[in-house]
């Protein structure tokens, strides 16, 4: 997953990264592993500042799933700070760049909301559902989309 | 030789890179491995 430059420079420009391996670093991994509940290997978390999860990914992802994790992510660590400005292009970054992957179709859904919180403008959210139209229908995402027609 | 802008370098110090993120104003990845290194 880490292999790959893309994963690299995104890590590099967003993140400050660990890596608790669990018998180099065997005691820290079973210290924060138990904290945040990591029961399983690879587990990766993206905490803000204040060390409070905003992101999980359980197990291998190929390259392009494993970005968009990390970008959806970083977007929802911004929605949560309330930094719309920051969340929306990443969350349309993710829905434009891989729109094949699990990420997604919960990308979408997250750059129309992070785009009325910004605007206030419920277009925004007609917009979205009216683009769920045309995909990602059987998601809930989609489902939960519905409602702004 | 400078390392390629790409590679990753891991810190193993959660606290520490908990720190750093505050001041760099940057989030933190936690990754759990068990990958052969």
């Amino acid at each position: 997953m880490y292999t790959d430059p893309r994963v690299g420079d995104f890590i590099n420009e967003r993140f400050v990264p660990v890596r608790l391996h669990v018998k180099h670093q065997h005691d820290d991994f079973e210290h924060v592993g138990q904290r945040y509940g990591a029961l399983w290997t690879p587990t990766i978390l993206i905490l803000d500042e204040g060390g409070e999860e905003r992101h999980r990914i359980e197990g291998f992802l190929p390259a392009d799933d494993f970005l968009s994790q990390l970008m959806l992510g970083a977007a929802h660590a911004a929605f949560r700070r309330n930094d719309y400005a920051a969340a929306e292009p990443l969350f349309t970054r993710v829905a434009e760049q891989f729109p094949r992957t699990e990420a997604a179709p919960e990308a979408l859904y997250w750059s129309g909301v992070s785009r009325y919180r910004t605007t206030h403008d419920a277009s925004a959210l007609k917009d979205t559902a009216r683009a769920f139209s045309q995909r990602y229908q059987s998601t809930s995402w989609a489902k939960k989309a519905s409602i702004w027609q | 030789m400078p390392a390629a802008t790409h590679q990753i370098v891991w810190t193993h110090d959660l606290d520490r890179a908990l720190t750093d993120a505050k001041a760099q104003h940057k989030l933190v990845l936690v990754d759990f491995t068990a990958a052969p290194m």
